[in-house]
């Protein structure tokens, strides 16, 4: 199965336009383009160093680290491993159903997860794109730019990831890779002085996030036809929903929609995901593509993320989110919004939704219990879904007699979104670079492209927004004919032909 | 001992430690409060003197410190830099030989070897990592023994031998071969009369002897050595009034 644009048919023939590293968790990834004699793209593919490693080093090891381990194959979401990894580590031992006082720990320290993880996405990573547009000078399209022009909206972001990492390490001892969730349950639950924290500054981050959420729904009408068009392309959504079809972030059913918002299925056992869900391996790369089964590998892919959990759910059960999500909906006009740059819109709703699902946590008693573990029947299987950040996020192990793990598979949502996202690039190939010289700015479409499904993939963490990238026009022959590299400092270089490669200056 | 001018002392880093014969340098100064770091030595156990983290400089050699018997007017060098040096440097071939992950391991914040390396100032690797392959024994019901995290320390084998009257631990092989073996012709732990009550379930300093369904049940903040510093609690008697407050690494780094 190969899709426009996917494999050309004559690659010998065409040129081939590289872009690497992009960068991902802690990884790298790359686009290549393959473009014939009057610069038309024939082939677009992005791909992206997979996570596999985990799933083979954690074989053999006691089941009950995983939670820990497992966390660490991400430094910015790594709560949605912990909990996917607990979730499934409940069911090896017997406890699916958790205290309520775990539970809402649990929950509470997601919500945490999922708002410092949004509100670093939006304002430090994606807002210059959308606040300054593509084409903006790079040196000044950058966190710093923002920090500079709108100091306000600046501050604002970094006080609501701040609160979010709060909530985390109140709930799992640290901000980044604690020990909250352990199979069964928590190992602590918040006391009074943790409560009084958290609330103190509760109510400003509501206000914060749907101020976000206006500014973002602005933005989106102000961009019209281009922001609607940008990289969007029609695909199916994924997420879980609550039974009575709530948005849900921590556990519910699975639920599939086609593009034009008709079921596939819906409240489906995410234990049997297995059924709902295969993948294809291509020889391309080396991530995997997964599709719905009942559809195939063709039309069968589908999209996770803020935008397939907002487009899939029938109302948001916190007011001011609903609010916001019924004004989004109404874009859709009927049918499931497909434009890429409304990621970034549903994901402050989103944002907005764990801000007051975070109050409504605080006032509940059951916050500061002191029943923390169930057990039951042990199991050698166990299954955990949630819906990390990014999109769902599926842990599945297997594990022997003894306790120790024989088998191990991780779907993680860039994963899901792999084929979304190659679709997305092929748009923006297509669209905007079709007959085009190579630019700095084209380069940023690409990443604006990429950005709205996966922050990880923005070397955000270390070079502040500029992604290390290089643009390479080679003949079919070898020859280079162009070349164009932007370093983590945001300068951009340029080699000129017969240069062997050497960089001289170059504008953006 | 009529009177106090009696009793014999040594000096440990120029404080007068006072010492009833027959004792080492080590147990002198951890009964009289000053915490000297050591991994393989535990009070009431016979000593061994092969980790070599006690190291100190007793009158211009070095010696272990758990070994070594006390003596009149000795002078002792333990917390300067080149003996810090030394056990920062055996420190690091111990991290080396084996797999000790503390970002994944559930003794991490109870673990004796983790709060001496911090204790000592050991803040990076130094030797190129062995990653032996070793192998997780979970064939007993209750405690789970892993081998990638033993330091050959044989506090189990000591415990199991002179306090349980069991002999389940035992160190076979020789030099970088060496390693832990239990009582039982399968060679799993599972199969010997190790029971989780013995005092050698309780005794590793590390994370190689553990209770099943314990861990990480104690939360972040209130684990062993996030309460006190080694140097506070590494069995040490407690010693509010100390003049010589033993330096805290941990404390300078996290400072």
């Amino acid at each position: 199965m190969s899709t426009p644009l996917e494999t050309a048919t004559h690659p010998e023939h065409l040129r081939r336009v590289c872009i690497e590293p992009l960068t991902r968790v802690e990884g790298h990834g790359k686009v290549t383009l393959l473009l014939d004699e009057h610069d038309q793209v024939q082939q677009a593919r992005l791909h992206i160093v997979e996570f596999r490693g985990f799933e083979r080093f954690i074989q053999g090891r006691p089941f009950w680290e995983l939670p820990v381990t497992v966390q660490r194959l991400c430094g910015i979401c790594p709560v949605s491993h912990h909990l996917a990894a607990a979730k499934a580590c409940d069911r090896l031992v017997g406890a699916p159903a958790l205290s309520p006082t775990a539970e809402k720990v649990r929950r509470l320290m997601h919500f945490g997860q999922v708002l410092q993880s949004h509100a670093l996405h939006f304002f430090h990573l994606s807002s210059p794109d959308l606040l300054f547009g593509p084409d903006d000078h790079p040196a000044h399209r950058n966190i710093v730019g923002v920090i500079q022009d709108e100091p306000e909206l600046a501050r604002r972001g970094v006080l609501l990831r701040r609160y979010g990492q709060e909530v985390i390490r109140v709930c799992a001892g640290k901000r980044i890779h604690g020990s909250g969730a352990i199979p069964g349950g928590v190992n602590k639950a918040l006391d009074n002085a943790d409560r009084e924290l958290l609330a103190a500054d509760i109510a400003q981050v509501i206000d914060w996030a749907e101020d976000a959420v206006a500014l973002m729904q602005g933005l989106f009408a102000a961009g019209g036809d281009a922001y609607r068009r940008f990289a969007s392309v029609p695909a199916n959504s994924l997420s879980l929903v609550r039974p009575d079809g709530a948005l849900e972030l921590y556990d519910g059913g699975l639920r599939a929609r086609d593009p034009d918002g008709e079921p596939i299925f819906d409240h489906a056992s995410d234990q049997d995901y297995a059924d709902l869900l295969q993948e294809q391996v291509k020889p391309w790369s080396y991530m995997k593509f997964p599709f719905i089964a009942a559809l195939g590998p063709a039309a069968g892919w589908y999209r996770v993320g803020p935008l397939a959990r907002v487009n899939n759910c029938d109302f948001i059960d916190t007011p001011r989110a609903e609010a916001a999500r019924r004004t989004f909906a109404a874009a859709g006009q009927g049918r499931p919004v497909q434009a890429v740059l409304a990621t970034h819109w549903a994901r402050l709703i989103e944002l907005l939704h764990c801000a007051e699902a975070i109050a409504r946590l605080l006032a509940d008693p059951d916050l500061t219990g002191d029943d923390l573990l169930r057990e039951g029947t042990p199991a050698r299987a166990g299954i955990g879904v949630i819906e990390a950040p990014r999109g769902t996020l599926f842990h599945h192990y297997e594990i022997d007699a003894d306790g120790l793990v024989t088998r191990a598979n991780l779907i993680v949502s860039t994963t899901s979104n792999n084929q979304a996202m190659n679709a997305a690039i092929r748009r923006v190939a297509q669209d905007e670079l079709d007959g085009h010289v190579l630019t700095e700015g084209l380069l940023n479409r690409v990443e604006v492209a990429i950005r709205a499904y996966d922050p990880c993939l923005s070397c955000a963490t270390h070079a502040l927004g500029q992604m290390p990238l290089a643009l390479t026009l080679t003949r079919a022959d070898g020859t280079v004919l162009d070349l164009l590299r932007r370093d983590a400092d945001g300068g951009i270089r340029r080699a000129p032909p017969g240069s062997g490669g050497a960089m001289a200056n170059a504008r953006p | 001992m009529s009177n106090e001018q009696a009793q014999s002392t040594f000096t440990l880093d120029g404080r007068r430690i006072p010492f009833e014969p027959g004792q080492t340098i080590m147990d002198a100064a951890l009964a009289a409060g000053v915490y000297i770091p050591h991994l393989c030595h535990k009070p009431g156990y016979a000593p061994h003197g092969s980790c070599r983290v006690c190291v100190v400089r007793a009158d211009g050699r070095e010696l272990s410190a758990c070994t070594a018997p006390a003596a009149a007017d000795m002078s002792v060098e333990s917390e300067v830099p080149d003996i810090r040096a030394l056990r920062v440097a055996v420190l690091q071939m111990l991290f080396a030989e084996g797999n000790h992950v503390c970002p994944a391991c559930e003794a991490s914040g109870n673990c004796t070897l983790q709060a001496v390396a911090y204790h000592c100032g050991m803040l990076t690797p130094r030797f190129p990592q062995r990653f032996p392959r070793r192998a997780v024994d979970a064939s007993h019901p209750d405690v789970i023994l892993d081998h990638n995290r033993c330091i050959l320390c044989e506090l189990c084998v000591r415990a199991s031998r002179d306090h349980d009257g069991k002999r389940v631990f035992a160190v076979s092989g020789r030099g970088i071969a060496s390693k832990l073996i239990v009582d039982a012709p399968s060679g799993q732990l599972g199969d010997t009369d190790f029971s989780a009550d013995d005092a050698a379930a309780r005794v590793c300093p590390v994370g190689a002897i553990l209770p099943r369904d314990a861990a990480f049940r104690a939360p972040i903040g209130r684990r062993r050595f996030d309460v006190a510093p080694v140097s506070r609690v590494g069995d040490v008697t407690p010693d509010p009034d100390a003049q010589w407050p033993a330096v805290d690494a941990l404390e300078e780094v996290t400072a």
